[in-house]
């Protein structure tokens, strides 16, 4: 009995460690929820709508390329195709997490991989890189994920309710691009790393423009190439 | 095609693109290489997510602009805290200032 207090104690602390360390970066979720939903209404689609895309896509880039799309009446090969090549990342994240979660049952894999989104990734990378020898490490993913789920629709929710409230002036895009900065920032300092930052931010920028969205995985690509280089040819430059 | 057949559709896709690798990745034939590679993930990921929002406006490429200054302050406040929150921080509000400044 004492064992079983013990363990279910170790569950709830980890979970609750998820949710701590993914709050900072729900600041910008919970903006660009309200744009969503803002965008949404003005663009005349239903509430219903703009909550009811949030509950199924549930991935707010996926989402908003979606709206747009079909507002501009794109054919929908395009918008799928749009759809999956913004959502190619994925594919990464996965081949990272599946060492972390291959032990588990099929219900964990499905109810982990709905709340795989890149800040949920982010955080849980981090944590389970440094506790996976732990069995209930993967209910840090489940309380990162879970939250940025919650902090999406209550602000959608928010979002309907108070209309246009949001200033035209200020980026969304940016405020998620602070987040993500603040994540990389501490490998900024390997030459390695420094190395695939470099790359995927000039072909993110060179490519940008580049049909269906592929500048992210043109990018992605071309950073995971140059890592692969490096720890094959140039192990030097690893410090 | 009704909207939300469109939304089913793009939930099933994007579902599946979160969990197909996720549960299906044999990840005892990744060799030492393979492992190291996939460290580097995030590096290869996150700048396509940050670079662009900072350095376009719709389509074209801009040097000089509201955003370029407010990341430069959030770049010094991530690279000397390395703390999430600070950075967020630091970058909401020389962004909002620098907005309401210039």
């Amino acid at each position: 009995m004492y064992q079983s207090i013990f363990t279910s104690m170790k569950r709830h602390q980890i979970y609750l460690q998820g949710i701590k360390d993914v709050l900072p970066l729900n600041i910008p979720v919970a903006l660009f929820g309200m744009f969503y939903a803002v965008l949404c209404i003005e663009l005349g689609f239903s509430a219903y709508f703009a909550m009811g895309t949030s509950l199924i896509i549930f991935a707010g880039g996926s989402q908003l390329i979606f709206i747009t799309l079909l507002t501009a009446g794109a054919v929908p090969w395009v918008i799928f195709g749009s759809v999956i090549m913004n959502n190619s990342r994925n594919f990464l994240y996965g081949a990272v997490f599946s060492k972390y979660i291959e032990k588990k049952s099929r219900i964990w894999k499905i109810v982990l991989s709905f709340f795989l989104t890149d800040q949920c990734f982010a955080v849980s990378n981090n944590y389970l890189k440094k506790n996976y020898k732990n069995k209930f490490a993967h209910y840090h993913m489940l309380g990162s994920g879970m939250t940025v789920w919650v902090i999406w629709q209550l602000s959608n929710l928010v979002g309907i309710w108070l209309g246009d409230i949001m200033s035209d002036q200020l980026s969304l895009n940016f405020f998620v691009a602070i987040t993500f900065l603040a994540l990389i920032a501490k490998d900024l300092g390997k030459l390695d790393h420094f190395l695939v930052i470099l790359l995927s931010a000039t072909c993110s920028l060179i490519f940008y423009n580049l049909p269906l969205k592929a500048y992210v995985i043109v990018a992605a690509i071309a950073g995971i190439s140059l890592a692969y280089l490096i720890n094959t040819k140039f192990k030097k430059l690893i410090r | 095609m009704n909207i939300w057949t469109y939304t089913i559709i793009i939930g099933v896709l994007t579902f599946l693109s979160r969990y197909v690798v996720t549960a299906y990745a044999n990840t005892k034939t990744y060799s030492e290489t393979t492992k190291k590679v996939l460290s580097y993930v995030p590096s290869a990921v996150f700048p396509s997510l940050i670079f662009p929002a900072v350095f376009y406006h719709n389509t074209n490429f801009e040097i000089y602009n509201y955003e370029v200054l407010a990341f430069v302050f959030a770049l010094i406040a991530a690279y000397f805290s390395k703390n999430i929150l600070v950075t967020v921080i630091v970058g909401l509000l020389s962004y909002i200032a620098i907005i309401f400044m210039i």
